[in-house]
């Protein structure tokens, strides 16, 4: 059967799709995408059948430890890692919220010494669905509305 | 690591809650001591709070030692512009412990992960203030002979007062406690640490006045309701009548029964309260020094 691809094809590489398409930035900033030299392309506001509109980035000749991937979970719970090699999708991986996140996410509480200072944040996850995320130093609550990548 | 700090009240466990209750008995029979010979503590007040500095002080005074420090930023490094990180990083170096105050909240527990000596979190911002917690509970050990078995009221702000949330915190380490909470609607109980009660099978009760069942109490803790959390004054006029504790009110009363307030007071408890043998917030604030002796003796591992 033969696939029209939205976004142009990789021999080799990840595929993250399901990205919701407010989201598509956040990862970008997550993985640190724009400091990437591989190529790297991007579609947004796609039709998907499950999400109405989504996000996919494309990424040749890179491949992801599930820890540093991740970290995408908290923008993006449903993204789908589409594992290329040789033009074919050989594995697929769903991201996992880890239960400890530091760095990436800015506290929410204005009055929180990581928003004065130069403070890395460091958070544990207290729920999933929604995401609740409680910081380390100010014991203040995030929640999934309210994260703003750092 | 090795080092202790005191951040949260949750950052110690029910032995140790135990053990700063014996030793505050300790020190308050015999507060003339000198544990801190020789050691210097720093007492950094980022934002001035006289009451809690000096009682501070005195524990330090009293216990024997040095103290240097800073009573508010502007007479600081601060007030240069230097960090906390920094400010932490330099006096851990001239001091053996550090307690400070300051308003942004989350600042201790960074200063504690900063500075190579312990820290206690004498308040910061809003968060946690755990000395505060563990006078309350010393004064409930002295007055009732134990931490279990009680039935506490908590009156007044308990959405936003961190006094409140913290005691109920330590005091459900304990065994068969009864919580009523006595608040308007607009500051009740957050769910959160309702649910943390049911999910312990701990009992309480809510309601929106106290008179008719303070005869029940063991404890009243008081606390101020602040104007600035109601958006109408009304509501605030007719809810800062309800809660005005007075002499008459405790006529029927348990004989045990003790009335708490972390101070400072407004007019949550008539000045006609004060004289009566039941009134304990006066003293409350005087247990504080001999707590506070007890905790840096403990985190200081001097016995
Ligand atoms: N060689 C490739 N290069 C780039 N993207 C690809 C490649 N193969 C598949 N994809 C993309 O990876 C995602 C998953 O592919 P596939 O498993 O075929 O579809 P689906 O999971 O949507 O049924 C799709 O967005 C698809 O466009
Ligand atoms: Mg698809
Ligand atoms: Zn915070």
């Amino acid at each position: 059967m033969l696939k029209q691809l939205n976004v142009s094809a990789i021999k080799d590489g990840t595929v993250i799709d399901h990205i919701p398409t407010k989201a598509l930035f956040k990862v970008v900033q997550i993985l640190k995408l724009d400091e990437f030299n591989n190529m790297v392309t991007f579609g947004n506001n796609l039709d998907s059948k499950v999400m109405g509109t989504k996000a996919i980035i494309k990424i040749a000749n890179r491949y992801f430890e599930d820890e540093e991937v991740n970290k995408i979970a908290l923008v993006a719970p449903n993204a789908k890692l589409n594992i290329i090699r040789n033009y074919e999708v050989v594995e697929k991986r769903v991201v996992q919220i880890p239960e400890q996140v530091n760095g990436i996410v800015r506290c929410f509480n204005p009055k929180c010494i990581t928003n004065a200072e130069n403070v890395s944040t460091k958070f544990q996850i207290i729920s999933d669905k929604p995401i609740e995320m409680k910081c380390y130093y100010c014991e203040k609550i995030t929640y999934e509305n309210e994260i703003k990548i750092k | 690591m090795g080092k202790k700090d005191l951040i949260s009240i949750t950052d110690f466990s029910k032995e140790e809650y135990l053990k700063i209750m014996e030793l505050s008995q300790k020190f308050e029979e015999n507060p003339s001591q000198s544990l801190l010979k020789g050691k210097v503590i720093a007492t950094l007040f980022f934002e001035p709070s006289t009451r809690t500095r000096l009682s501070f002080e005195s524990a330090i005074s009293r216990l024997g030692g040095k103290i240097i420090g800073f009573s508010d930023s502007n007479s600081s490094s601060v007030s240069k512009g230097e960090t906390l990180h920094d400010t932490i990083k330099m006096v851990s170096n001239y001091a053996d412990m550090i307690i400070m105050r300051h308003p942004m909240e989350g600042s201790a527990r960074y200063a504690a992960e900063v500075s190579d000596v312990p820290v206690i979190n004498a308040g910061d911002g809003a968060n946690q203030h755990p000395s505060q917690t563990l006078l309350d509970m010393y004064s409930i050990m002295k007055t009732q002979g134990r931490l279990d078995d009680l039935n506490l009221f908590l009156v007044g702000d308990l959405k936003y007062g961190r006094t409140v949330h913290s005691l109920l915190m330590a005091l459900s380490q304990f065994k068969n406690p009864i919580f009523n909470f006595v608040a308007p609607p607009e500051l009740a109980m957050p769910d959160e640490y309702k649910l943390f009660l049911e999910q312990k099978g701990i009992r309480y009760f809510e309601h929106l006045e106290f008179n008719d069942i303070i005869n029940q109490a063991d404890i009243i803790y008081m606390t101020r309701v602040q104007k600035e959390r109601f958006i109408d004054p009304v509501e605030y006029e007719k809810v800062k009548n309800i809660y005005i504790l007075k002499n008459d009110m405790l006529a029927n009363t348990k004989p045990n029964v003790k009335i708490l307030h972390p101070l400072p007071r407004i007019n949550e408890i008539h000045t006609n309260v004060d004289s009566n043998p039941k009134a304990y917030y006066f003293t409350q604030a005087r247990n504080g020094v001999f707590t506070r002796m007890a905790i840096i003796s403990h985190l200081l591992n001097l016995q």
